[in-house]
């Protein structure tokens, strides 16, 4: 199923996230081709394809890390597709970056407290986080090199939190952790609606590596291949057949034999 | 009693490598480059002190108080202007960088000052001691510029601690792709990295200018002097770049004592040692990542 929408459609100025024509280059290598992408308000979207897709060139490019070739990002009515990454907080779009990256010679607190260099007004604060983690609130002076990966995981999703995004972004959250400590963090995600009504709650782009987890927590998914969207739909609608046929392409894995 | 006088006096001079090392420590914890013309800067602050004291009425004192900050201000323009530059284009471009701008700096103030040595003067001062008992005197130039690099390390150290610019500082030497997602623009804070190292730089060569003469062509010298004391108190760690301080000071003044010919030598010679028997240092802060 084509998801690609004819290229004279106007960006939709009712989605928080509106994104067109998207091409974003590796040196020769075109990771994103001509990609559009809506996000509503308070919705939670899944990226999900097999590796080399271009799910987290995507992300980078909402980011900011990462130049578009084409294309243009549209947040909250304004483009920001040149935006520099630097700024792009203070609009509301925060990164949880793939493998954590947190500071190493800075504590869990102060980790914490740099998601607050450019905070937005809202409810999240360093504070906040440690309600969600009591853990933290007893380990707040400890150096965040010593932490576990869902420990580290979890502060850098804090220190996201604590800038009050309005969009935030997911980068393969169950990299190199246990499916539990996976599941954990996950079903937090509820959480950060906070009780607001939708409209007003944070949105989630999430690309994700263990598809069952995207699905169980999307409400919508776009399935990636070679840069484009293969397939895109409310988890409930889609079968299996159809995510798998989209993930791997036209060609089917052969099936081993028994 | 003369070897408790050495003690004193290396450990006082130590607070001016301090003084002129924390700069240098800080830019190279912060963006891990080294400044080859640090000690071109200070040089450069005496001599335009030595201008500003002579042409007009704002004497020694007032030179430094407008210094110091401008130097800073300066600091920020390089860093943003020509070591950023330098910076994006590779680690060995901001060596050719800084030599180029040492080269450029030494015979700028060739030109202008000519080779003559010159001093500042530090008013009263300049031969006023502390009469401690046994023979022991104590400039009051030497405490007092020990005092300064006291505070001044203090006071950096408090900074990168406490505020919430120091710590973006250390969070975006840690990774400054990282700091970016949080909304640190790192050119920005490397800036204000530059612009501390520059106004203590200065600061430490208006103080070496007070206590001994100097000309277009010691730049390189002080910078050496501050690269062994950082390497020698350790890498990463503001306080243990006043041990190292102190360590070279005191290296330098029993060498003195047992040949004055030796008194450099000594020094060099700890510093050897140092790197041979103890490179990280004697107070490393941080491992080389």
């Amino acid at each position: 199923m084509n998801a690609r929408q004819d290229p004279d459609t106007q960006a939709d100025d009712s989605a928080l996230l509106s994104v067109r024509g998207l091409t974003v280059h590796h040196g020769q290598l075109r990771a994103v081709a001509d990609l559009d992408l809506d996000i509503a308000p308070g919705e939670t979207v899944a990226v999900i394809g097999a590796n080399g897709a271009g799910k987290s060139t995507l992300l980078g490019a909402l980011a900011g890390i990462l130049r578009p070739s084409a294309g243009t990002i549209r947040f909250a009515g304004r483009d920001v597709t040149g935006l520099p990454a630097h700024r792009r907080v203070a609009e509301g779009i925060c990164l949880v970056p793939e493998g954590r990256r947190l500071f190493p010679s800075l504590t869990v607190e102060e980790n914490l407290l740099t998601g607050a260099y450019r905070r937005r007004p809202g409810p999240w604060s360093v504070e906040a986080v440690m309600d969600l983690f009591p853990w933290m609130r007893e380990r707040r002076g400890q150096s965040a090199a010593r932490l576990s990966g869902g420990e580290q995981q979890a502060v850098a999703l804090g220190r996201a939190l604590v800038g009050n995004p309005r969009l935030l972004l997911l980068d393969e959250v169950s990299l190199g952790l246990a499916p539990a400590v996976v599941q954990r963090i996950y079903a937090l995600l509820p959480a950060l609606l906070n009780g607001h009504s939708p409209a007003q709650g944070i949105s989630v782009l999430l690309v994700e590596q263990d598809v069952a987890q995207a699905l169980k927590v999307a409400d919508r998914v776009h399935c990636l291949l070679e840069g484009r969207v293969a397939l895109s739909g409310r988890p409930a609608e889609l079968t299996a057949r159809q995510v798998e046929r989209a993930y791997f392409g036209p060609t089917r894995p052969r099936d081993s034999a028994a | 009693m003369i070897w408790v006088d050495a003690l004193v006096q290396g450990l006082l001079l130590g607070g001016l490598y301090a003084l002129f090392a924390c700069g240098l420590s800080l830019m190279f914890g912060v963006m891990r480059i080294v400044n080859l013309a640090h000690g071109d800067f200070a040089v450069l602050a005496a001599f335009l002190a030595y201008s500003l004291a002579t042409a007009t009425p704002l004497g020694t004192l007032g030179a430094t108080l407008l210094l110091v900050p401008a130097f800073a201000a300066f600091g920020y323009l390089v860093q943003r202007g020509l070591i950023q530059r330098a910076l994006t284009v590779g680690p060995l471009s901001t060596l050719l960088a800084t030599f180029g701008l040492s080269i450029v700096i030494q015979n700028a103030l060739l030109q202008g000052y000519s080779g003559d040595t010159r001093a500042l003067n530090p008013g009263s001062l300049v031969s006023a001691s502390l009469h401690l008992g046994g023979g022991i005197d104590v400039a009051y130039l030497a405490l007092i510029t020990f005092g300064l690099a006291v505070a001044v390390l203090a006071a950096l150290q408090l900074f990168l601690k406490i505020s919430r610019t120091g710590r973006m500082l250390r969070a975006a030497s840690d990774d400054p792709g990282a700091a970016a997602l949080v909304g640190a623009d790192a050119r920005h804070l490397y800036g204000i990295a530059a612009a501390l190292a520059f106004g203590t730089v200065a600061l430490a060569g208006l103080m070496f200018a007070m206590r001994s003469s100097f000309d277009p062509s010691i730049g390189p010298t002080r910078l050496l002097y501050a690269f062994e004391a950082v390497v020698i108190g350790g890498l990463g760690s503001l306080w243990g770049t006043l041990i190292g301080g102190m360590v070279l000071g005191l290296a330098q003044t029993f060498g003195a004592q047992y040949d004055p010919a030796f008194t450099l030598l000594s020094g060099h010679l700890v510093f050897l040692a140092v790197l041979a028997f103890r490179p990280q240092g004697l107070i490393p802060a941080r491992s080389m990542s």
